[in-house]
């Protein structure tokens, strides 16, 4: 149960931020980790667009399976009407979790459709037929009103968690995992520390900075719900000091609430939740481990938002903040916008492609997925779409490995990038494994920094799938 | 959304590719070899300025070799021609550097075919060979034209640029036990290979080749930490002949083998921690050699040796992922 902090010990490591004023007292992290790449952010196109509310679209394609874990099993059949936030999909599995209309209307035919992702997926299209707030009245429904930051105890930590999965809650940071599976009352691995990850290191992606900036305070009171169902000792937001209108946002937020603001240095890939525990608490989570096994749980802003509306006003997660950005876009914006709209519709909400478009990006440029057909419906996991430019793709001829080295000295897993690469290329799993395959994350960094352009990461993703099919 | 009309030049054309979609526009392997170029700069102006027209010669015949060599044997391996990526301009540079410039005309095309050919072409090309190109072709010419690289090859009395009349260093101390003032080999007015005279161009173009990080910092260490512990016990070891570890440092190759030669990307290990080890290795071998070989000089044998052990170094050095025991 959350009570507050303690300032014991660990007094020797501050982390200063002179121009705040701010110091992570009490944190053994050094606000970074090793290795890491520092791509141009290009954050300036979208960052000081306010969120702007998308009218309602026409129609809706909610994928049945949106999250890390296993699918939905639908509730509804078509053309049955639903209402905006009914529920239409139930978890077939633990991990797994909830869906709902994000739009009301009428139940279509289902369809499998692809989605960036590349995964082939059945889906509940819905018609969008009745009413839902528009503009300032669904920002309001959704982000506006008074949140608690006080007399939270009236909620009790297992209720806390039903809640977060009755809302059909996921890990809005990209990866979607459950949200209910990681906040929720443990007994066997005790968590010390909520982790709040406002890093965002993708480069063009602003979604979560506009709500770090617009809406502080729910954020607030999703973390100390969270932490309270965890049973969190103490409550650190992590924030790259790049976004320090944000910082200052928080700060005023948290004002008397105890929860700390850890600013971490603006590097790639700060945002992986391994690397802000090390930034933070100075701990490595183990290979194969999950941040509970170092007693943190993490989880993104977006998704703190989110738990927040869950939990005291038991509304699900309908719509989120999605960043259309990048060279492509004529207006670069912020977007909330409902889970299920396609991405050609955010494309013609924010003035459509500039003819020099060359690759569409669900998410950011460093670990999101190129996609060509327009009509593919975002789903809960999507913070962004990046449109870039040829330009801005840039795209280096492949050429011959000279093993510099360049890999290894920016591998935040400490791999040997090359090494795991050429292994996968020559479908060698035992030398793939010696040199630990599976510990990549695909981050990019490898591929992003080598001179010689080998698509490292997607030569390792080959092997991964290879080691899978051989069976660890 | 409107449809895309791939007839109008103004429409765009979109393309799917993995992730990541973002490269640093500012690396490439031909960015790197010409970094290695620049490096070379003053090494090459000063070995025109001490050997005059010995240099040119030698350049001219180490370059064009190289060059023939590269498109030749890629001809014959039924590949595109890889002479735009600029490895084989430094190979050749890299041998003429490496070679007296008093050696005849043949010797440098020799070594040069060998160098590119067998030292790096029918491994797979750039990238692909275990061993030092330059050094293959100079370590065969060395032993093929014995008299062309020994003592004598070096020395020209009657020649007209003065460090050609002289005998090098090394040798001098070696043969005749006579000790060169630290400050000719530091400015570079001895005899010797082109490029290994003058370790003021070896320090300036290592350095630039270390800031722009063409080179890793840890081999050019590694080895200097070596031979400065070697070249330190020696000197109390041994006997007082004024020959102490700086002449072992500015003297001979070491410098330009620290710099240009054991750095080499293609056969030097791939982590931080390899590399220092292999600059490590190299150093107490040239150290070995020159101490109690009959050879005056180690540097070329060194780092073959230590190319040989790469991949065990490699395999020694796998490190420990993030989060692993």
């Amino acid at each position: 149960m959350f009570q507050g902090f303690r300032n014991d010990g660990h007094k020797k490591n501050e982390i200063h931020v002179a121009a705040m004023g701010l110091k992570l007292e009490g944190y053994p992290g050094s606000g970074t980790f090793a290795h890491g790449v520092h791509p141009p952010d290009h954050k300036k196109l979208s960052k000081d667009a306010a969120i702007r509310v998308m009218p309602t679209p026409e129609m809706v394609v909610l994928a049945l399976h949106q999250n890390i874990g296993g699918p939905c099993d639908p509730m509804v059949k078509p053309r049955q009407t639903v209402q905006w936030g009914e529920l239409i999909g139930k978890g077939s599995t633990f991990v797994s979790t909830t869906l709902h209309a994000s739009v009301p209307g009428i139940v279509q035919r289902p369809v499998r459709v692809t989605l960036a992702n590349g995964r082939h997926m059945d889906t509940l299209p819905i018609k969008t037929e009745g009413e839902l707030p528009s503009g300032q009245d669904l920002w309001d429904e959704i982000f506006g009103g008074d949140w608690p930051t006080t007399g939270l105890n009236a909620y009790e930590p297992t209720q806390i968690s039903r809640d977060i999965n009755d809302a059909g809650l996921v890990g809005l940071g990209g990866a979607a995992f459950p949200t209910h599976v990681k906040i929720t009352p443990g007994d066997k691995k005790p968590i010390h520390t909520l982790i709040v990850n406002g890093c965002e290191c993708e480069p063009y992606l602003t979604s979560d900075y506009r709500l770090m900036v617009e809406a502080p305070v729910s954020i607030i009171t999703g973390a100390l719900l969270a932490g309270r169902s965890v049973g969190a000792e103490r409550i650190v937001i992590g924030v790259e000091d790049n976004k320090m209108p944000a910082v200052a946002a928080l700060k005023k937020a948290t004002d008397g609430t105890g929860i700390q603001i850890a600013v971490v240095k603006t590097k790639y890939p700060q945002g992986s939740e391994k690397h802000l525990i090390q930034a933070v608490i100075k701990r490595q989570v183990p290979l194969g481990g999950l941040p509970s096994d170092v007693g943190v749980a993490i989880s993104n802003v977006g998704t703190m938002a989110a738990v927040a509306r869950a939990v005291i006003h038991k509304k699900p997660l309908t719509h989120r903040v999605i960043s259309v950005t990048g060279g492509g876009i004529v207006n670069p914006s912020n977007v909330l916008a409902p889970i299920g709209v396609s991405f050609g519709a955010l494309i013609d909400f924010c003035g459509g492609l500039t003819p020099g478009a060359a690759r569409m990006v669900a998410g950011g440029p460093m670990m999101g997925f190129a996609f060509a057909n327009p009509n593919t419906p975002v789903t809960k996991g999507t913070g962004g779409l990046t449109v870039m430019t040829r330009d801005e793709v840039n795209a280096g001829e492949e050429t011959a490995c000279v093993r510099c080295g360049k890999c290894v000295d920016v591998c935040p897993m400490n791999l040997v990038p090359t090494k795991i690469a050429m292994a996968s290329r020559h479908q060698d799993i035992a030398l793939s494994r010696r040199y630990n395959i599976m510990a990549c994350f695909e981050c990019g960094s490898c591929a992003y920094t080598c001179p010689a352009h080998i698509p490292l990461v997607q030569l390792i993703r080959v092997g991964k799938a290879l080691v899978a099919a051989g069976g660890i | 959304m409107k449809p895309i009309d791939e007839t109008r030049p103004t429409a765009p054309v979109i393309h799917v590719s993995p992730s990541p979609h973002l490269a640093q526009s500012t690396t490439s392997t031909r960015r790197m070899m010409v970094d290695v170029l620049v490096a070379l700069v003053p090494v090459v102006a000063m070995s025109l300025f001490v050997f005059r027209g010995y240099a040119l010669l030698q350049l001219a015949v180490c370059l064009s070799g190289s060059l023939a060599a590269e498109l030749l044997f890629v001809k014959m391996r039924g590949r595109q021609s890889t002479l735009k990526d600029c490895s084989a301009i430094v190979t050749g540079i890299i041998l003429a550097m490496s070679l007296p410039g008093t050696a005849p005309w043949y010797v440098g095309v020799i070594a040069a075919f060998v160098a590119v050919g067998i030292g790096k072409i029918i491994f797979g090309g750039l990238g692909m060979n275990l061993f030092n190109p330059a050094m293959v072709g100079r370590a065969f010419v060395m032993i093929s034209f014995a008299g062309a690289l020994a003592a004598s090859g070096f020395e020209d009395v009657r020649s007209a640029v003065d460090a050609v009349s002289q005998a090098t260093p090394m040798n001098a101390y070696k043969m005749n036990g006579v000790v060169t003032p630290l400050v000719h080999l530091f400015w570079g007015t001895t005899n010797g290979s082109l490029g290994e005279t003058s370790a003021l161009a070896c320090l300036l173009g290592g350095l630039y080749l270390i800031i722009r990080r063409a080179a890793s910092w840890e081999i050019p260490a590694g080895l200097l930490l070596a031979v400065l512990v070697i070249g330190g016990m020696a000197d109390l070891a041994g006997p007082a002949d004024g020959w102490t570890v700086l002449h072992h440092i500015l003297g001979g190759s070491l410098l330009f083998g620290a710099f240009f030669i054991a750095t080499d990307p293609v056969t030097s290990p791939l982590t931080p921690k390899g590399k220092f080890i292999f600059g490590l290795g190299t150093g107490t071998l040239i150290m070995v050699l020159r101490l109690f070989s009959g050879y005056p000089e180690g540097v070329m044998f060194a780092v073959l040796l230590m190319n040989a052990l790469t991949p065990l170094i490699n395999r020694w050095t796998i490190p420990t992922p993030f989060g692993g025991q």
